[in-house]
Order: C-alpha cells, then structure tokens, then sequence
C-alpha cells in the first residue's frame, strides 16, 4: 500500500505556480509519507527481523526484543505517532488559514 | 446535581458512573464474604451492568435524523476514544486474545500489531477526510463521491458481508457468557443477549450506542486491568506488570526447558481422550517462532481490515469537527493499548501460575490424583475447558498431559490464582461489555446503511423523517434476529470468523476508500470493479483454500484479504484509467475534502 503512496510521490510534477490549495495538500502529503515510513517501519520492517531481534542484546526492561516490541514497543510507538501526526496536520492547517471555526 | 448541557457534564456523569461501578464491586464483595453464592455474583454483575446500558440506551432515544445517524456530530474527542474502543474490542480481544497468545506465542502477536497498526491508516488515510464529507455511512461517502446507485450498492454489500460474519460471532459470544453466567441453555441465552444489545441501539440509534459504548468502556477495561494487576502483585511477580515481567519470561524459558516442552509428542490415539477445542502448550512461550512472512502478511491484514470496517469509521462520523476526528482516532488507539498491552503480561501470568512448581497454584510436576481434587480444576474440567490425562502412566502430570481451553486463561486465571469470586463475576461482566459493544455497533453498521443508503436515497427518497427513522429500527431487528439464528447453530469459532470480517473488508473496501480521497482520477466504474471483483476473488480464494486447494504465496484462509485487495486495486485503477475521468464537480468535490474548513459535502441533515 505504501508504495502506491510512494510511487505517487515521486511522479507528481511540481506545478510552476501552485495555489494555496495545492501547497496546503502537497505539504499534507509529505506529511502522509513520513507518517507512513515510520508505520511501515514498526509495523511491517523490524519484523523481517524477528530472529535477529531475539537474539540482540538490546533487551527493554529486560524482555527480549521481539517479544517487546510485538507486546508493547510497537503499539505504543503507533499511539505517539497517531498525536503527533494530528499536530502537525493541524500546524499544515492552521499555516494555509484552513483551520476550521469552533462554531461549525 | 448536573446543570446546563448534557455534554458539558460527560465527565462528571461519567466520573459518578464508574465511582458506583466500584462501590457495586465493593458491595459484592462483601456480599460474597457474608456468605452470597458464587452464581448469584455472576448473575448480580451480568444483570446489573446489562439494565445500566438498557437505561442509557432508553434515555438517549431521539426521532431526529442525525442524532440517530451520527450522534449529532457534538461527540467530544476522548469519549469518542472510548466508544471506538468499545466498539472495537470484541468478545474476541477480551476472552480469546490472551489465550491465543497463551498458547502460539509470538506468532499469534501479530494480531495484537495489526490491530492497532491499523489505526495509524485510520487516522492518516480516512477518518478526517470522511468527517469532513459529513456522510452518515461508508456507502453514503462511495455513493457520493462516485456518484450512481450502483457504486452506493457494491459498498452496501462489501459493508453486509463482513459487518454480518462480524456480528455472528459476537452474538454468539454475549449468549455464552450470559449462559455461564444466568445459567440458561445456550439457545436461549443468544436471544437473551440479543434483547440486551437491541435494547442499547433501538430507541436511539447511534447516540445511544455511543453512550452506551463510553459505560462498557468503563466496565470492560476495570475487569481486564484489576485482575491482572492483583495477580501480579499477589504472586509478587511485580506491582506494575507491563513494566515487571522480564523475570517471570525468562522463568517460563527455563520452567519449559526443565519439563520438556516440545519433547514428547502426544500420539493419535491419546490426543482422541481430548476435549474437543482444548490444547497444551506446545509452543515456547516468548520465542520467535513463525516465518517473518506469515507474521507479516496477517499484520497486514489486519491493519487494512481496520482501516476498512465501517463500524470503526462510523465512530469517526460523530466528532464536531474534522480536526477532532484526527485526535479522536489516537485517543481510541490509546484506550485499546490499555488493554492489548495487558493480554500478554495476563497471558505470562496465567502459565507461570500453572507451570512453576514453587508457587502454590503450579500444577505441574504434582501427581495427577493430587491435581484431579483441586476444586478449581474440577469447575473448569465440567465447563469443558480444562482436561488432564496420565498419557505415560507415571502418575505424574507432565506439561505435555495438561490441555486448557483458551477463554480459560481469561476466565479461569482469577480462580487459580485464588482471587475472590466477585472478580471472576466482574470479568464475565467486562466480556459481556466488551461483546455487547461491538455488537451494538455493527448492528448499527449494517442496518443504518440499508435504511440510509438503501431505503432512502434508492428506493424512496422522498420518505419523510419519521418513516425513515423506522425502517431504520425494523432492519435492526431483523438484522439482530438473523444474527442470533446465525449464532445459535455454532457453525464456526468466535476468533476465525472475526479475523475472516477483517479479510472481507480489506477485499472490497480497502482501495475504494483510500483511493477515493487519495486519487482524483478514480470514478465509479473502476470503485465499483475494485469493490466488487476485490470481494469476489477474495471469496473464491477462501473457498478455494478450505475445499483443499493449497494456494500461493503462503496466503492462508486467515490472510486471504490480500489476494482479494491485490485484485480490488489492479481492477480499480486499470478501468479507472480505461473509462472517463470523473467529472469537474466531483473533482472539486475532492478537492473540498481535502481541507479541513467551509462545508460538509452532505448537509447536516440529509
């Protein structure tokens, strides 16, 4: 799914003058990818390495690593990530004047 | 005791809520220390907690279109959190996560990644984007952004194939615990569990789910987190278990290299004396013991079946604004980590208890007539969930010789690790929560878009608000009665069925949603191909497979979402760019959902 959004990215063609519009979704869209990168990492990528994992000495609280990760290390990274992702969709908003108003 | 508006006070009614839960628990427990029976708890925390959510769901009854749809878009963002947990934790994640990571381990784990990986898509990809079109169902958002019935109606049955395999199980869950728990046979206790669920959503359809799903939050996740936290500390394992239990990991290591595990392999014969549906450890507790493939493949599954059940997307449809849905969707991601973090600590718990011999719970090791008198064995060995045999004859139990059912390392843990009944009572009562919720909420899923996307904007669009409001209610009864006639003839486990719901979605619906914010050029042919075809090869692929077919790419009947997504995004882009581009108005409509300010697509009410 990833390389959809990856492929999508590297053949937009930056337009010579964009709109407001177009700027406000083309940062949103940088944003989606590195959100995604960091998902596709802690969801998918250390767990190529799952016996590799096991037997490092990186050991969190004393567990070994891929047991840590699958029952806590993950999931909790995907929690932060979920906050800090809608905080910066909300600086993208906010920068554009998109921001909505309390009232709608 | 609460002025001004209803939703001002949410923190205070709730605040007062879980404060009597509490003092309920503390009444029983000393009810149980005067002498009450352990049957009377059950049925006390059951019946209790069951009339609580039935009262809420009748005080929040309405006839206006869009509180019953959406909840009146005024959910504020952590309750919301709290209803999609909810409405998101099953039967399954309560009773049966624990015990299938008891027995198979890591590889069971990536259960436990996909399911909250998913979010990530939710929050990223959908949620806001669909808050902003203001649509009261997945198909309203497909039939207005492709415009034409028949893209609305390939949605409608994507959403009815996997919300309806979804809901069976849940049923089915909420009549065995209420089985247990009422002790009533089995073919009543569905309808008694369907008559409880009803009563939650018929009378004010999404708000009263809503404020009904924030009550079983509460219940649910104090009847998860209480026990494990006492069993810790009890066994001295640790006060703070998530934090604690490296030691007791690597004790189990060394407890299964002492005993043997994997050495002696049970014969035919002897397995036949077994229990149908109990096992034994056969796998090593905190190894990697799966292919990095299979692991993967059912972590993505899960993660885009998240991103494609409407009755999690639903919930998002209900926040004031678009920026609240975003952070709505992480706070719900935190509520669940609550309680998938504490599965495995439960799950480590529970086998230490039985396998170490210095502790007086271990079972292991001791002589089998010794184990046989246990009372709490005996219970459970009734209940049909736990079962030994001196396959070797040696008189001694062997960790190959003891086989336990799954939902026991949730509901028998308590009693073994000699907890006070009151807390087995309030487990039963978390799982019937945590099954009646998601119930509720696919329910809802299924029935809102047959009156919404069927009735009203198909076949009669002129119906007038009231008669839209009780088609809505009529389909839901019916839907929930077909549910229970479904549960009632046991065709398939809770888990498997579950996992199928996630496989169905991710084929139909996955690329139709995505692509409908993400690609302009996408229009109603190709959704319609990708969602329908997606469904269809995914279908044939799971049929396949369990007619004896060996399939490819180590796709199994758990992960055949992929076959049937892969189909769905080749077949949506390929007669996309075949046919005519979407016209001008639909590209600005697209170009309107991707900013979060000026109008909904939809009206308020519409």
């Amino acid at each position: 799914m990833s390389f959809w959004v990856m492929f999508r990215l590297l053949t937009y063609r930056e337009g010579k003058k964009m709109s407001k519009q177009q700027q406000h979704w083309e940062k949103t869209r940088t944003l989606l990818f590195i959100t995604l990168a960091i998902w596709f990492v802690f969801s998918i990528g250390i767990f190529f390495f799952g016996a590799e994992m096991e037997a490092s000495s990186i050991r969190p609280l004393g567990y070994p690593l891929s047991y840590y990760m699958t029952c806590q290390g993950s999931l909790g990274i995907f929690v932060i990530l979920i906050f800090w992702f809608a905080g910066r969709q909300e600086k993208i908003d906010e920068e554009f004047g998109y921001t909505e108003r309390e009232d709608d | 005791m609460f002025k001004g508006k209803f939703i001002d006070n949410l923190p205070k009614i709730y605040g007062t809520y879980t404060g009597g839960f509490i003092v309920f628990i503390i009444l029983m427990a000393i009810a149980e220390q005067a002498g009450m029976s352990a049957k009377l708890i059950g049925i006390f925390f059951v019946a209790f907690t069951v009339l609580i959510y039935a009262l809420i769901g009748y005080l929040s009854r309405t006839m206006q279109t869009d509180a019953y749809y959406v909840a009146g878009r005024q959910v504020p963002t952590v309750f919301n959190g709290m209803a999609t947990a909810a409405d998101w934790m099953s039967g399954a994640s309560f009773v049966a996560m624990a015990g299938g990571i008891y027995f198979k381990g890591y590889g069971y784990m990536a259960l436990l990644v996909g399911w909250t990986g998913g979010y990530v898509l939710v929050a990223s990809l959908l949620a806001p984007y669909l808050r902003k079109f203001g649509c009261y169902t997945v198909p309203d958002f497909i039939g207005t952004r492709y415009g034409g019935n028949l893209a609305r109606l390939s949605a409608v049955i994507v959403l009815t194939v996997a919300s309806f395999t979804y809901v069976t199980a849940q049923i089915n869950a909420t009549g065995t615990i209420a089985s247990v728990a009422l002790d009533i046979p089995f073919e009543i206790a569905v309808y008694v569990g369907l008559a409880s669920i009803l009563m939650c959503s018929m009378l004010g359809g999404m708000r009263a789910v809503t404020w009904t799903q924030v009550a079983q939050y509460i219940v649910l996740i104090i009847a998860y987190l209480l026990p494990v936290f006492w069993i810790s500390n009890k066994m001295g394992a640790g006060v703070f278990p998530h934090l604690m239990l490296a030691d007791e990991v690597a004790r189990i290591a060394e407890l299964e290299a002492q005993f043997g595990l994997g050495e002696v392999k049970n014969s035919a014969a002897d397995l036949k004396q077994v229990p149908k549906g109990l096992s034994g450890i056969t796998k090593a507790h905190a190894e990697v013991n799966t292919t990095p493939w299979k692991f993967i493949s059912l972590a993505v599954c899960m993660m885009a079946g998240t991103a494609s059940l409407p009755h999690v997307m639903m919930r998002y449809f209900t926040t004031p604004s678009v920026k609240a849905a975003r952070r709505s969707v992480g706070w719900s991601l935190f509520f669940i980590f609550l309680l998938y973090s504490s599965a495995p600590m439960l799950a480590t718990l529970s086998k230490l208890s039985l396998m170490d011999p210095n502790l007086a719970t271990g079972i292991i090791g001791k002589s089998i007539s010794e184990v046989q008198a246990i009372d709490w064995y005996q219970n459970w060995n009734q209940a049909n969930l736990m079962f030994v045999s001196d396959f070797n004859g040696n008189g001694t139990l062997e960790l190959n010789e003891f086989f336990m059912g799954g939902k026991a390392v949730v509901l028998a843990t308590p009693e073994i690790a000699g907890l006070p009944y009151v807390i087995s009572g309030l487990v039963a009562a978390g799982g019937m929560a945590a099954a009646m919720s998601t119930a509720d909420g696919l329910v809802l899923a299924i029935s809102n878009a047959l009156s919404h996307d069927i009735y009203y904007k198909m076949i009669n669009p002129r119906a007038e608000t009231a008669k839209r409001l009780i088609v809505a209610r009529v389909l839901l009864v019916l839907i929930g009665f077909a549910g229970a006639t479904i549960a009632a003839l046991e065709i398939q486990g809770i888990l498997g069925s579950v996992i199928w719901a996630f496989d169905f979605a991710m084929s139909g619906l996955f690329f139709p949603l995505v692509l409908g914010v993400w690609w302009k050029r996408a229009n109603a042919q190709g959704a319609v191909a990708g969602m329908l075809g997606g469904l269809i090869a995914g279908s044939a692929y799971l049929i396949a497979v369990r007619s004896g077919y060996p399939g490819f790419w180590g796709v199994t009947q758990l992960t055949f979402g992929i076959v049937g997504s892969l189909v769905s995004l080749v077949l949506m882009v390929v007669v996309s760019l075949m046919t005519k581009a979407p016209d001008a108005a639909t590209q600005r409509m697209v170009d309107e959902v991707r900013i979060p300010s000026g109008k909904a697509i939809l009206g308020k009410q519409h």
